[in-house]
């Protein structure tokens, strides 16, 4: 099989149902290498399990799914997830697990502590490392759960609307940060969201999906305004243009 | 308790309770209530004797190796029911009828299979004590975050990895009060074994002061029995609130 480069995933004809439901019907979508890319559309219509069935969380009723050109079936070394909820173990320190994702590889204690320490100090959270969760914030919380992400070294990053349990400031702060990571970590990111503005702000490939049956309905490239500093960003005509367009598409889809 | 604008240590009734037991017992009313002060009496006299530690110690053994095995059997079964469905559905019948089972009445079979001895109080104890911590384990297996358990799985967690640090953690607030609930039954699994199988340990004693009527003895050696059932419940959920403070965020 040949594979094109410029992807880190392939997605080709994924279905998925659960019983008679139709979840995924034939759905095909390309994730360039070292970009962002936002699955983006109303509830229901699939955003999360697509996503699942790239982590190899959940399995696709037929289709495959390509990671560097090889299918997967399962969870890999090649693909970090981070959690709507955290998912954070209450009962370890951040250190502890910053560092789990190494733990579960069998990375020997003082080595994988050294990197996570690195990715705590990327992320923020100096001095917090022997915190526990139940001690922190909700942004702090999801602070450790992309460097636990990020501590396992991933070539892709799958984020499952990673802001949308955190405050809105906290959230600002948050999708700023996230265009820095994207352009410093070269990853490839896959990141869920249903904020049309979230989804343009961060991205640099947006998938439309819409439900019953899901489908990829459009997929808008930002080009204009991705250079920009962070802050120009929401006053770049090109910006208010796509959320428009973006919208008037969904809005008839929304209950 | 706050009486009269003074708060109140915790149990202080029982002091009211204790006075009013030493009023009735100089009252002479029945032989059966001697004067609380005669019973600590007694309780200091036969404290060091020999029959004494040696009841102790045999009531201890039976105890803790009754006690450790329902944990190191029940706990992994409770996840197991809790993690897998089929596991669960063929043992969660017999969990419940156990559960609810009058346990005294198996007593003689347990002795036509395992004999008289030491080994028949033992599974006496451990009767008594698993049915709770198995339900409990499961029931904290059950309401584990399903995050987790992906987040380990996208991690690369084996099933191994999952149970030993993740099921087991998430469940560690329900365990404990499982296992605080089984050594209450414990104690009444020892006692019912040493009285019912053979005569030894605190069980040999009860029936010795019982049976010559002598009620301070009988009741010194029930205030040592309460007191340590106290003490080992008591240290047990202080471990649980230890571990509370995550109960509500998994």
């Amino acid at each position: 099989m040949t594979k094109s480069t410029d992807n880190a995933v392939t997605v080709r004809n994924v279905y998925k149902n659960y019983g008679k439901t139709e979840a995924l019907r034939d759905l095909s979508l390309d994730f360039p290498r070292g970009q962002l890319t936002s699955l983006l559309g109303p509830s229901g219509c699939g955003k999360t399990t697509l996503l699942k069935i790239i982590a190899g969380l959940l399995p696709a009723t037929s289709g495959e799914i390509l990671v560097n050109g090889e299918a997967v079936k399962a969870p890999g070394p090649d693909r970090a997830f981070v959690f709507q909820d955290f998912a954070l173990m209450p009962w370890a320190s951040v250190m502890r697990n910053v560092a789990f994702g190494l733990e579960l590889r069998g990375v020997v204690k003082s080595e994988r502590e050294s990197i996570a320490e690195k990715y705590i100090r990327e992320v923020g959270l100096t001095g917090f490392e022997n915190s526990y969760p139940h001690e922190l914030s909700g942004g702090m919380r999801q602070r450790v759960g992309l460097a636990r992400a990020l501590s396992v070294d991933a070539q892709v990053l799958l984020m499952d609307e990673p802001f949308s349990a955190v405050d809105e400031q906290t959230r600002r702060k948050f999708q700023e940060d996230l265009l820095g990571l994207v352009k410093n970590e070269n990853k490839t990111f896959i990141f869920v969201t249903h904020s049309i503005e979230e989804a343009v702000y961060v991205s640099d490939q947006i998938a439309i999906l819409l439900p019953r049956p899901s489908r990829v309905m459009e997929i808008i490239r930002p080009s204009g305004f991705r250079d920009k500093e962070v802050d120009s960003i929401r006053r770049d005509p090109e910006y208010l243009d796509i959320v428009d367009r973006i919208w008037a598409s969904l809005r008839s889809y929304v209950e | 308790m706050t009486l009269f604008g003074y708060k109140l240590p915790n149990m202080s009734s029982l002091i009211l309770w204790g006075i009013l037991w030493e009023i009735i017992g100089q009252m002479e009313l029945t032989f059966f209530l001697p004067p609380l002060s005669d019973i600590f009496t007694t309780l200091f006299e036969i404290g060091g004797t020999p029959p004494f530690i040696n009841a102790l110690k045999e009531t201890a053994l039976a105890f803790s190796v009754g006690t450790l095995s329902a944990i190191v059997i029940g706990v992994p079964v409770g996840i197991l029911m809790g993690k897998n469905q089929l596991i669960d559905e063929l043992l969660l019948p017999w969990v419940n009828l156990f559960l609810s089972a009058p346990l005294t009445a198996l007593v003689p079979v347990l002795m036509v299979l395992f004999g008289f001895g030491l080994k028949s109080i033992i599974i006496t104890t451990a009767l008594f004590a698993i049915w709770i911590i198995v339900l409990n384990s499961r029931a904290g297996v059950r309401q584990i975050n399903q995050s987790l358990v992906e987040m380990s799985k996208s991690f690369g967690a084996t099933q191994m990895n999952a149970l030993t640090k993740i099921y087991f953690w998430a469940a560690l607030p329900e365990i404990l009060s499982g296992v605080r609930i089984g050594f209450i039954r414990a104690v009444k699994g020892v006692i019912i074994g040493q009285l019912l199988i053979s005569i030894v340990g605190f069980g040999s004693l009860f029936e010795l002061y019982a049976s010559n009527f002598l009620m301070s003895h009988f009741w010194a050696v029930l205030i040592v029995l309460f007191a340590l059932s106290f003490i080992i419940a008591e240290f047990l959920a202080y471990l649980e609130r230890r571990v509370d403070y995550y109960a509500s965020r998994r």
